[in-house]
């Protein structure tokens, strides 16, 4: 039988299959983080069950923590409970952990990869959806739930279902100042957030072959707001250079072994998939979403949909939720919305090559004077330090941005960084939900080259007209 | 966990798509490190007119009004009816512990985001998915008047007066509910499995055991 890449990965890992459609599957790597793990450990105490295998834990705080003045700690007293915990937990167990203090600190789906903590073929589950991210290493990597991980800790292991197989074939040259995070944004425009829902996705096409190995990360962690938990790329050249001579990663003879296993982590010619879309991207502009889900988007150089149009027939009602959510209208044009803040980080976009872009846009020149404020955070500490050693803190920080500590920050607003009411915020992160970064806060889901040129127009523009 | 009995109640309608669990317990809450004492915050920015935050005393903050929880005739309710692709967004479990927290036991909807779904069985709530025409029955009769619904996990049956709708769910799913099973113990019970699967794959693969 010819296998796709998906279920290469789910036939390697398979111990079980019950009678019912389901299966035990192992899993190699588990990441923790502060916010979704206490009520596991506290869970595992109470019915007196010890950790599996404690090395296939990465923890990292990442959701709650302050962005500026680190040396201070953390002033939020209830964050500091929860981070507090965390330590405890890892502490008593014995846990692998990048303390906020230690220079690998940051988001963990930058960090695990960063780390080489996490490995193609390898199962991959966080309490946190946007672990599709490492699917980009060809992982079976997944989001789950608390209680889920709770079972992960005692077992190992995870019920699960097998998905169905999807395969999105992006073909054409990527266009000047298109990103993997405009073509994420495509997709979903196209297929919905609940399209990807019960299918694992594999990328492929020359388009993706095309992308470096941070720009699958950007697109594969958009995967969830697709409704897929799983998004993956098959390996090739670039994976395994990628993989090569990270601190966690196999050395030597092993390093040799490993590879060769790796080269077959891709799917049989011929393979079957239970859905294929196929999209050219030759011709497509820069995207910014409009409205309070990740499919309310268009081109940078479209305007909001029209309230008659009969595509959104069965929609009207979102439709007007989100035009009055967000205070824009039916019809306009995107390029002349204005800004209030600027947001340059997230799991989705925080990597060296985003920060690389952003500093390519704004050098010598100045954010505008209706922009309150500008922030970049890079994903990790070791981002940080590239960056800076690189130059780039020095040009944003000319530019008139802040220049940050690594995590979550504003994608989520746990800490201090967040939109006050009505506040429209340009922002490189993954969700644009309502209250997501602030309550009665506006999000503009965009790439670092959107973003940053919006920073310095203090309304949108389309970035290949600068 | 909880075993799953038949209820009887009324049912609240949220008349909206793709309600995300940001919006269903955003994420000031999520700094509780237990699981209870979420439901006073469930739907927070839609449900009080002012910002709220952990610890807060709910009961003093303004309401709105209008909000669907706010309709006495919803008082009471376990069972919530909501549009397409409820609970997308985040993993975090504590949508379904807020949602149960409140007092809903039943959410149904056309469809479910998978890690909500998944979260639901974790905690004994019942997920109910119906097609379009079965969901349009149920809310015009909600819309007509408030009434009492049965519902029935076992013969798989949601019924009031003469409305009777038959739901699926798999098998498995069914059993956890309905017996309250926890996953741990029954995986525990393959414990010489994974340990072999592990022993096995340490020699072919031992880069997958990094750490
Ligand atoms: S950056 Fe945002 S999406 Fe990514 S893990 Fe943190 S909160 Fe979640």
């Amino acid at each position: 039988m010819k296998k796709t890449l998906y279920d290469k990965l789910w036939d390697e890992h398979h111990i079980y299959s019950y009678d019912n459609g389901y299966s035990l599957i192992y899993i190699n790597k588990h990441l923790i983080h502060e916010v979704t793990s206490p009520q596991a450990f506290e869970g595992l105490k109470q019915a007196g069950r010890s950790i599996w295998r404690k090395k296939s834990v990465m923890a990292v705080p990442d959701h709650n923590v302050p962005t500026t003045l680190r040396e201070a700690g953390i002033k939020d007293p209830i964050s500091k409970i929860q981070v507090d915990a965390l330590n405890k937990n890892c502490k008593t167990n014995d846990l692998l952990k990048f303390d906020l203090e230690d220079i690998r600190q940051g988001i963990v789906h930058v960090v695990g990869p960063e780390q080489g903590i996490i490995l193609p073929g390898m199962t991959v589950v966080c309490g946190d959806s946007h672990t599709s991210t490492h699917g980009a290493l060809a992982a079976l990597a997944f989001g789950i739930g608390t209680s889920e991980v709770e079972h992960v800790l005692a077992t190992q292991c995870l019920l699960q279902k097998k998905s169905l197989n999807m395969n999105i074939k992006v073909n054409g040259k990527m266009p000047e100042y298109f990103y993997s995070k405009d073509l994420a944004l495509l997709i979903i425009s196209q297929i919905g957030t609940a399209g990807g829902t019960g299918y694992a996705i594999e990328y492929t096409g020359n388009a993706i072959r095309d992308l470096s190995m941070e720009a699958r990360m950007t697109l594969c962690n958009m995967t969830i707001e697709a409704g897929a938990t799983t998004g993956l790329v098959a390996v090739d050249e670039k994976t395994i250079s990628y993989v090569e001579n990270k601190p966690y990663s196999p050395k030597g003879e092993n390093f040799s072994s490993a590879k060769k296993y790796w080269e077959n982590l891709t799917s049989d010619n011929d393979a079957l998939y239970d859905k294929i879309i196929d999209i050219d991207i030759s011709e497509s502009s820069p995207m910014i979403t409009w409205g309070t889900s990740p499919e309310m988007a268009v081109g940078i150089d479209g305007k909001l949909p029209s309230l008659d149009d009969e595509r959104f027939s069965s929609k009207r009602q979102d439709l007007l939720n989100a035009f009055s959510y967000m205070g824009l209208k039916e019809k306009q044009s995107v390029n002349s919305i204005e800004l209030d803040k600027i947001f340059i980080g997230s799991c989705t976009n925080s990597r060296i090559e985003d920060l690389r872009i952003v500093a390519d846009i704004v050098k010598n020149k100045k954010i505008a004077n209706n922009i309150k404020s500008a922030i970049i955070v890079p994903g990790s500490g070791l981002v940080k330090e590239k960056a800076e050693n690189e130059g780039l803190d020095k040009i944003f920080t000319k530019s008139g941005f802040e220049w940050r500590s690594p995590g979550c920050s504003m994608c989520l607003g746990m800490n201090d960084d967040k939109l006050n009411e009505y506040e429209r915020c340009a922002s490189t992160s993954n969700r644009n939900f309502e209250g997501r970064q602030g309550r009665l806060g506006r999000t503009h889901l965009v790439s670092p080259a959107t973003a940053a040129a919006a920073a310095i127009h203090g309304h949108f523009v389309d970035v290949r007209d600068m | 966990m909880k075993k799953f009995k038949e209820i009887k109640s009324i049912a609240a309608y949220i008349d909206r798509k793709n309600i995300d669990t940001d919006a269903i317990i955003p994420k000031q809450y999520l700094k509780a490190v237990t699981r209870e004492g979420f439901g006073e915050a469930l739907f927070d920015d839609w449900r009080y007119l002012e910002p709220g935050n952990l610890g807060d005393n709910h009961a003093l903050r303004k309401k709105n009004p209008e909000f669907f929880l706010h309709d006495p005739k919803n008082e009471g309710a376990q069972i919530l009816i909501a549009g397409d692709n409820f609970g997308c967004g985040s993993s975090r479990e504590h949508a379904v512990w807020a949602l149960m927290d409140y007092g809903f036991n039943v959410v149904i909807s056309s469809s479910f985001a998978d890690i909500f779904y998944n979260n639901c069985f974790k905690n004994g709530l019942l997920p109910i998915v119906l097609n379009d025409s079965n969901m349009d029955k149920l809310i015009s009769n909600v819309n007509k008047k408030n009434n009492i619904y049965m519902i029935s996990l076992e013969n798989q049956l949601i019924k009031c007066d003469d409305l009777e709708i038959k739901f699926k769910i798999d098998n498995r799913r069914k059993e956890v509910l309905i017996k309250g099973i926890d996953d741990i113990s029954e995986t525990l019970k393959l414990s010489d499995k994974i340990k072999e699967y592990e022993n096995i794959k340490a020699v072919k693969t031992p880069w997958m055991f990094n750490g």
